[in-house]
């Protein structure tokens, strides 16, 4: 790094030096546009074709009444053709009035809240520690960030198994303890604490190496002024650090929490959204009207809208809170 | 530097010194304690995880590690991911980075709604990309084919990559792109020649996260590779698991095997990820 560095900065008054000699800041830009255009188009390009369309399509599905049965199809040589009906807004009228999306939007907001709390909470703490003059540190980070390399449905599995009420460790522990065992995916409370541990157990490394990287980047001077100020520990952590974190604060926690309320693979394996539905959250619900039982195309497509168009709302709203606070983000 | 005066000041006693390193010890035994506890059941004997005692080590043996390489379609499913985790990381290092390029370089009209497109698509759950996607691989006869999955893994990893190596590129003086070009290369000579030599670091973020990204999906792989001889290693592990009665001896044996060379990858790219994701995050 401190080789590229020093490579930049040479490179950079080479530049500095001879750039008197070239007339035309105005072509360069009319370059440069062309050359940007040139280069976005590919990413423009898959994402029109690939995200854009599948969305107007899904969009229209989930206004007509589409499911495995009438989506049309091709057989060998017999072709099928499609025989769904355009119906408006009745998918949403009817997912809007169950009980059942209630239910799931309730526990998909608490599953949120609670994870991000927990990763941001946790991953400020650990990066905190981290962040001190202490022996062993980068053995401590590496440890740290192990559970990062371990694939979501890895550490899905791997949960399910330390959750096994007969052979799993942690009903084992329990037992050694003198307590009883506990049935931990088979009560809907504490297969939602279980859940919620899979996640933040997850989730908590990119926070605290995202957090450490924020801390990183304050001022020590900041610090050493505070303290010659005579600001104690606590002063300190909430002028200082908080403030110093805003832009990646709130760059983490909004991603976490589009992540966190898309988690799939977690509630699908861990749990299989059970016991019941009582673990589902809107996306794996939405995912099991689609690929179970006579495939409810339309209804999914039209589970999915709502959700994204909840994210939508929250992204921008959060946005605009950031911005009358004075962030340029 | 610090004088001795304030680092006096800063100094912990013994006791929060103490406390520092039993707090983190804790948590790292919390980080561990998943990961050590699989391996050792994958070692223990075929049946001895129906074990209602704690029993941490007993004969170990690899008999879990051979069956799940003879007995089972594990190397097949092993092959198909490495295939395709392979081919998503290639193309998805490739778009992120030209793309990340061009936001973070050139004030062009549409900048502004292009990275807000990358943040959006972030939102898009599978829900309700899966059926239309499921019937767009359909009609172009991707079904069950390596190509179409890594197409749909591109959805997801891309944009949130661009945004990194976006990031990353900000902190990439611009002098040297103009030094670049004023020695005669073209704009994208100086990109492929001169930036991205010097966004290593940042590159191998994208690269581990498109990598992971494709390694651990099951979603999209559970619809999209039906056919038995092509499913991957987060579909082909369901195998394992029955309503009523699971193998774990091979689940864990097999889960290692899995998370090892995610692991290894890991510890190489570190280093990196650190610098990479803290400039990504640090200037987004």
């Amino acid at each position: 790094m401190t080789v590229s560095t020093r490579r930049v900065t040479a490179a950079g008054e080479s530049a500095r030096g001879r750039r008197r000699e070239r007339p035309g800041p105005l072509r360069r830009s009319f370059g440069n546009h062309w050359y940007a255009w040139a280069m976005v188009t590919p990413v423009l390009a898959v994402m029109l074709v690939l995200i854009g369309w599948p969305l107007a399509r899904g969009v229209y599905l989930s206004l007509t009444d589409a499911t495995e049965a009438n989506i049309g199809r091709t057989i060998g040589v017999n072709v099928i053709p499609a025989s769904y009906e355009f119906v408006g807004l009745e998918n949403y009228a009817r997912i809007l009035t169950s009980g059942v999306f209630w239910d799931k939007l309730l526990w998909t907001v608490v599953w949120t809240a609670v994870c991000v709390a927990l990763h941001y909470g946790i991953g400020l703490g650990l990066a905190v520690m981290l962040n001190r003059r202490l022996r062993f540190r980068s053995v401590y980070r590496v440890l740290l960030i192990l559970p990062w390399a371990v694939p979501a449905f890895v550490a899905a599995f791997i949960w399910r198994y330390l959750y096994n009420s007969d052979y799993g460790v942690i009903n084992g522990f329990l037992r050694l303890a003198g307590l009883g065992g506990v049935g931990w995916l088979d009560d809907p409370t504490t297969a939602k604490i279980a859940v919620i541990a899979v996640n933040v157990w997850i989730g908590v490394p990119f926070m605290m190496v995202a957090l450490l990287g924020g801390l990183q980047s304050i001022p020590a001077e900041l610090y050493e002024a505070a303290e010659v100020d005579g600001a104690g520990a606590w002063q300190r952590f909430t002028a200082i650090t908080l403030p110093g974190l805003r832009q990646v604060s709130s760059t983490v926690v909004l991603l976490g929490t589009i992540w966190t309320f898309n988690m799939f693979p977690i509630i699908f394996l861990v749990t299989r959204g059970g016991p019941g539905s009582e673990t589902e959250i809107l996306v794996t619900y939405a995912f099991r009207e689609a690929f179970t039982g006579i495939r409810n195309y339309s209804g999914s497509a039209a589970w999915g809208v709502i959700i994204l168009a909840m994210l939508v709302v929250l992204a921008v709203g959060y946005r605009r809170t950031l911005r009358s606070q004075g962030d340029p983000w | 530097m610090v004088s001795t005066r304030t680092r006096g000041r800063g100094e912990r006693g013994p006791l929060a010194s103490i406390g520092l390193h039993a707090g983190l010890l804790l948590a790292v035994a919390v980080s561990l304690f998943p990961v050590v506890w699989l391996v050792l059941t994958s070692l223990k004997p075929r049946d001895s995880w129906l074990s209602t005692e704690l029993q941490f080590f007993n004969d170990s043996s690899l008999d879990n590690y051979t069956r799940v390489l003879t007995e089972t379609e594990f190397p097949r499913w092993l092959l198909n991911s490495v295939l395709t985790a392979g081919l998503t990381m290639v193309l998805g290092v490739f778009l992120a980075a030209t793309t990340g390029y061009a936001v973070s370089r050139f004030r062009f009209p549409g900048h502004r709604s292009v990275m807000w497109l990358l943040l959006v698509t972030q939102m898009f759950p599978v829900a309700i990309l899966i059926v239309p996607l499921y019937n767009l691989m359909a009609g172009l006869g991707l079904l069950n084919q390596i190509p179409g999955l890594v197409i749909a893994y591109m959805t997801i990893a891309v944009p949130f990559c661009a945004w990194m190596m976006k990031s990353y590129f900000d902190t990439v003086p611009i002098e040297i792109d103009q030094a670049g070009m004023v020695d005669g290369l073209t704009p994208f000579g100086t990109f492929w020649r001169v930036v991205l030599p010097l966004s290593r670091p940042g590159i191998a973020v994208t690269a581990f996260y498109c990598f992971m990204t494709a390694w651990g999906e099951v979603g999209y792989a559970t619809v999209f590779m039906s056919q038995e001889d092509k499913r991957t290693l987060g579909v082909g592990l369901q195998q394992f698991i029955g309503q009523h009665w699971s193998d774990w001896g091979l689940m864990t044996a097999s889960a290692v095997l899995i998370a090892i060379p995610a692991g290894v990858v890991f510890l190489l790219v570190q280093r990196h990820l650190i610098t990479g994701l803290t400039a990504g995050a640090t200037k987004a």
